[in-house]
């Protein structure tokens, strides 16, 4: 009589949520890195002036490299670290859309003017 | 009838990379929650995934091309200093707006605002469409991933409407301008 060594349940997942954690926090890190540089340069006549990496962009281009640099360069290690782990993906993914949330209040001019 | 290549980039960044993007993304949102929290058979065959998985990467490219082409070729015409004691501006799309108090909020509101929000939406659609060519129809089983992928997506479509909105109304009030001018057709009199 063939009887399975272990019942096959459809619904649990084929992988761990680590890898996808890792992307969600780290676009979260990314997004808020761009928000905090460009209120940093906004306030800032020194960081405005160090942030011009292409001269006819003027700031915004340090701005964007810098954020994408930190996004990146987090989301590698995040990567390393969790991608053959589970980790608290609720806990993680709120973090990630409070981050979120807190880049487009941060990119918006009338809250920016308020620092 | 003839455009100049300004004019011609500000359209290919405009209306073919960011209007593009835009329409994506309300297909995305609805083909990523149906997809992700469907079970009908019809979705377990390996052709809607792939096709879904080619619509994210086509998405990713499109917002990217639309940030890069705006930061990098068009920003600079828009923020072009003019020379001291210039008084026509209409090459200086940014001092023209804020010449007069009338405009100066589509500079200093949404000039503003759109340089930086834009930067969310290539962020945010990379790391969906990344997720869901790693887990495709797995994330079904990832429930907190999947909302926070639909949370990200629909926060991309945000940060592209309001780029798209006041690029749109930025270029109708002061139009970056210039370059070659490229011969499209010769029009005859009727």
């Amino acid at each position: 009589m063939n009887t399975p060594d272990r019942a096959v349940n459809l619904n649990a997942p084929a992988r761990p949520n680590g890898s996808g954690a890792a992307a969600v926090l780290s676009a979260g890190v990314g997004s808020f890195a761009l928000a905090v540089l460009a209120l940093a340069g906004d306030k800032s006549a020194l960081i405005k002036s160090s942030l011009v990496f292409y001269k006819p962009t003027g700031p915004l281009s340090g701005v964007t490299t810098a954020a994408i640099l930190i996004w990146l360069f987090t989301w590698g290690i995040l990567e390393w670290r969790w991608r053959k782990r589970t980790v608290a993906a609720g806990r993680i993914g709120a973090i990630a859309l409070a981050l979120l949330g807190l880049s487009l209040l941060l990119t918006f001019p009338p809250v920016v003017d308020l620092f | 009838m003839e455009i100049t290549t300004r004019s011609l980039w500000t359209l290919i960044h405009g209306m073919g990379f960011g209007a593009l993007y835009l329409l994506a993304c309300s297909g995305a949102l609805l083909e990523l929650y149906r997809f992700t929290t469907s079970h009908t058979p019809s979705d377990s065959t390996p052709g809607p995934e792939r096709f879904l998985k080619g619509y994210m990467i086509a998405m990713v490219v499109l917002a990217w091309a639309a940030v890069l082409t705006g930061a990098y070729v068009i920003y600079p015409w828009y923020r072009a200093a003019p020379p001291p004691g210039a008084i026509d501006l209409s090459m200086y799309p940014q001092r023209l707006l804020m010449s007069s108090p009338t405009t100066i909020g589509w500079h200093s509101l949404g000039m503003e605002w759109k340089e930086h929000i834009a930067w969310l939406a290539p962020i945010s659609i990379t790391m969906a469409a990344f997720v869901f060519i790693r887990y495709g129809r797995d994330l079904r089983n990832h429930r907190q991933l999947r909302a926070a992928v639909l949370c990200f997506t629909l926060v991309s479509f945000l940060a592209a409407g309001v780029a798209g909105f006041f690029g749109a109304m930025i270029n109708k009030y002061a139009p970056v301008q210039g370059g070659h001018t490229i011969q499209l057709s010769r029009g005859g009199e009727k």
